[in-house]
């Protein structure tokens, strides 16, 4: 059951009151009631594309986030309008708590945005961790909350210039912690590519890789490069600037300890969802793996130096658009590492 | 005695994989699982769950077998309708059909009764087919969920057919609890397990150990600074763990009533909650510095004497009451369960841990079925201040600070204070300061089992029990369950629905009181 409040033409104050009201309503209801505290999302999205996000964020399962701040940019608008809610998964039993989510929407104008940090700020649960989501560009709204938000979310698939793209996420990573949702699709791949290397007489033969090949949608090769920028980084190679080929397809040349290697980005038609495709990586002794997309995991082809192929499912479900959301929001409060290098190393594959 | 303690370091100088970094999945080694009672009720409800789950998130090893060993004659296509019905039932999370299928795929079954030589030979043969299939020798992780009468029985029989070693591969063998009925059959087990294997290949299961809330203690405790000054003699009373249950033995009487709720629950669970309290902090997170740390804690309990057993420990059976508005019958009215039963479905008893930290601080343990609710906590019960300045009365009053660690069901910790009650006097009342996991984090726990077949697959025994912590366990454990067996006197009873028996109360020295269920 979700208890609702809404105001036009609202001050940043009165959303807070009413915020506060709503959950003294749910304790005096019963105090099994107990809002989560995990932490605060602020997502500025159009005005028009409202309900999509929404629907993104409805369909994060469990990662949702305790109070979630939607600012919805209408052009024109110079007032603002809130409507503030609190949902609660289930009646509470005996003995167990029901733990319940804040939810604000705002109402604003573009006018709104340079200065956002100053409506938004007192909207924020305090000492939690805040994320920034700005699926729709808005990029003075995410500069503005700079000051608040200690993570923000971005999509690097959502510019279509790899390198801007790129650009504007190591901008952003010099300011606070990027969870980046085209990183987080290329997880399997990469847990399973450092799980093929692990066996002893596998790992030792990541010094002789010799080409590595990577396959991602047409629309992904943002994630195709990080990817490799991980690698790179990973693997202590250094970069070199990839080249365009005419079917869109990216190469060129890494140097690493022992030699060099070939590396091609290629698009890949009629995958469905965002993200890598395959990978296939080769050893100068005549190994070769091959992970692809199949049902009910990826695909894996190993061949031996010696000439023998082996070929299995690697089991996983797929996590979905949403579910890759989801895992953003968990993320937040997480800190990879390896990021940030295979941000750097990618970046100097696309300068 | 227990002869080997620690386990033996890794061997082998690898180059590390620098892939690894920072991936919050790390690679487990190709393996093939064999469960002994494949089709038992354990592995339908909790460890091909646990599996679909693993697999469902891409955790488990790149190939993966599953080589189910039991009794029943049945063709691998029926146990694997068995793995998919059970699945389908007790998955925390709807199957993905895809993976299921694929899961299934890798699942095979041999049948086969436990002491058969024949069958361990057809065993050997289906793991060989596996590993020439992988073209490389997989781990062998051998799953002992059987009745626990067949594990030396299990145990010999790999040792006989060489399956307890593999060239360039490694071999486990992870033992379900209950390990051993009481120190001589413990220690007995050990040496028949120790005689085959090598105690790191050995895993011995505490399924409590693999619960995120029970992880946590070493996290509350070790990565936090306020608590350590605290935590002593010197400002903590006593303590009280306590794992309730509401429910009876349900249809368990030919395990329960051989068994007990002092071998069931406080061997264990409650002796690995004890320990994980009050455990210095270990150098490492590593297996063997944890499990160092809490064996010196079990060896600073002395064993009860004789006399010790009559005062300071209590046991007692449910007897007809009421649960949640509805009349249940008593224990020994429950089915199976012989008239003259005197197995105790309460247990309850005070223990002192002799270090120079906790000298003098009463330990009070207490466990039981059909109680007035499911309960899983420590009550750390700070002292009282040493004056105070504030009247007393138009109050309950000051009361020493409570600190409650919850374990099921609203997982947490919770901090009692005295604040003052708004209004012209000063009158102090206690209230509560809480801290619950359901509202602090968005990630969904794992079950216990996907954890803990991952540690074993992956060869890290940090929440396994070693050889030695077993033998300590017992050897508390031991004399309270031969004073019992030795009295003449029926247990006592108390109501089903009810907080326990009165005769518990009298463990508690004067002025303190079990926390309410």
């Amino acid at each position: 059951m979700d208890e609702v409040w809404s105001a036009r033409d609202t001050t940043p104050g009165a959303i807070e009151a009413a915020l506060r009201e709503l959950l003294k309503q749910r304790h005096q209801e019963n105090e099994a009631y107990a809002p989560a505290r995990v932490l605060n999302l602020v997502v500025i999205a159009d005005a028009d594309f409202r309900g999509e996000v929404e629907n993104r964020l409805e369909r994060v399962g469990r990662y949702h986030p305790s109070r979630t701040v939607v600012c919805a940019v209408e052009p024109g608008r110079t007032t603002m309008d809130a409507w503030a809610s609190m949902a609660c998964d289930i009646d509470p039993q005996p003995g167990s708590l029901a733990v319940c989510r804040e939810q604000v929407e705002l109402k604003l104008g573009p006018g709104h945005l340079r200065t956002l940090h100053t409506v938004v700020g007192s909207l924020l649960v305090s000492d939690l961790a805040t994320l920034v989501w700005s699926p729709h560009g808005y990029a003075e709204a995410v500069d503005a909350l700079s000051r608040l938000a200690q993570v923000v979310l971005i999509d690097s698939l959502d510019e279509p210039d790899v390198g801007a793209s790129l650009s504007r996420a190591e901008e952003l990573a010099g300011r606070a912690y990027v969870v980046d949702l085209a990183w987080l699709r290329s997880t399997p791949w990469r847990e399973r590519i450092a799980a093929t290397f692990d066996p002893p007489a596998w790992r030792r033969s990541l010094q002789e890789i010799s080409s590595v090949t990577v396959r991602h949608r047409h629309d992904s090769a943002a994630a195709g490069v990080l990817f490799l920028g991980w690698l790179y980084s990973r693997l202590g190679w250094r970069s070199a600037e990839l080249s365009a080929g005419r079917a869109g397809e990216l190469s060129g040349r890494a140097r690493a300890r022992r030699g060099e290697v070939a590396i091609r980005l290629e698009p890949v038609a009629q995958q469905g969802a965002p993200g890598l495709g395959g990978v296939t990586v080769q050893t100068a002794s005549g190994g070769e793996v091959s992970l692809d997309r199949s049902a009910g995991g990826l695909r894996a082809v190993k061949r031996r130096p010696r000439g023998e192929t082996a070929e299995w499912t690697l089991l996983g479900a797929s996590r979905g658009e949403s579910g890759i959301l989801g895992e953003g929001v968990r993320q937040a409060l997480l800190r990879d590492p390896t990021y940030r290098p295979a941000l750097a190393a990618a970046r100097a594959m696309v300068a | 005695m227990a002869t080997s303690t620690r386990s033996e370091p890794a061997a082998g100088a690898e180059p590390e994989n620098p892939l690894v970094e920072g991936l919050e999945r790390l690679p487990v080694p190709n393996t093939t699982l064999v469960i002994f009672g494949g089709t038992g009720d354990l592995s339908r409800r909790k460890l091909l769950p646990a599996l679909y789950n693993l697999a469902h998130e891409g955790a488990l090893p790149e190939r993966f077998n599953l080589v189910a060993v039991s009794r029943r004659d049945l063709p691998d296509d029926d146990f694997r309708g068995m793995a998919r019905e059970a699945i389908e039932s007790f998955s925390r999370r709807t199957p993905d059909a895809t993976v299921l299928e694929a899961l299934l795929e890798r699942f095979i079954y041999v049948p086969t009764a436990f002491d058969e030589e024949a069958g361990y030979k057809a065993l050997a043969e289906r793991l060989q087919e596996l590993d020439d299939e992988a073209g490389t020798p997989l781990n062998r992780a051998f799953y002992l969920s059987t009745a626990p009468e067949f594990f030396p029985v299990i145990i010999q029989a790999l040792g006989a057919q060489r399956l307890h070693r593999h060239p360039d591969a490694d071999v486990r063998v992870i033992i379900e609890k209950p390990f051993g009925t009481d120190l001589a059959s413990a220690r007995s087990l050990n040496d028949v397990v120790l005689d085959r294997f090598r105690e790191h290949q050995v895993f011995r299961i505490d399924h409590y150990l693999g619960k995120e809330t029970v992880q946590n203690m070493l996290a509350f405790r070790f990565a936090n600074y306020m608590f350590e000054p605290l935590w002593n003699r010197n400002y903590i009373d006593h303590v009280q763990i306590t794992a309730s249950e509401d429910l009876g033995i349900g249809t368990r009487a030919g395990y329960y009533d051989h068994s007990g709720a002092l071998r069931d629950l406080v061997q264990n669970h409650m002796l690995q909650l004890l320990t994980l309290l009050c455990m210095e902090p270990p150098t490492a997170f590593d297996a063997d510095s944890v499990r160092d740390e809490k064996v010196k804690v079990l060896h600073a309990i002395e064993p009860p004497t004789p006399e010790q057993v009559r005062t300071n420990t209590v046991r007692a059976q449910y007897g007809p009451g009421v649960v949640s508005g509805e009349e249940v019958p008593g224990y020994l009215q429950e089915s199976d369960v012989p008239a003259s039963s005197h197995t105790e479905t309460f247990a309850a008893l005070n223990l002192e841990v002799h270090n120079w930290r906790w000298a003098g601080v009463p330990f009070h343990l207490r466990t039981g079925k059909r109680l007035a609710r499911k309960v899983t906590e420590i009550a750390v019960m700070l002292k009282p201040v040493p004056h105070l300045a504030f009247a007393q009365d138009g109050s309950v009053g000051v009361q020493p600070n409570q600190l409650i660690l919850t374990m099921q069901p609203n997982e947490g910790v919770s901090l009692s204070l005295g604040a003052k009650i708004p209004g012209s006097r000063m009158r102090i009342r206690p209230v509560n300061m809480e801290f619950l996991y359901g509202t602090a984090f968005v990630s969904q726990s794992p079950e216990a089992y996907e954890r803990l077949i991952m540690d074993a697959m992956r060869g890290d025994a940090t929440l396994f029990t070693r050889n030695d912590e077993v033998d300590a366990q017992w050897e508390i454990i031991d004399p309270i369950l031969q004073g019992w067996q030795e009295s003449s006197e029926a247990p006592a009873t108390y109501a089903a629905g009810s907080t326990g028996p009165e005769e518990a109360d009298a463990l508690l020295h004067e002025g303190r009181r079990w926390r309410g269920l």
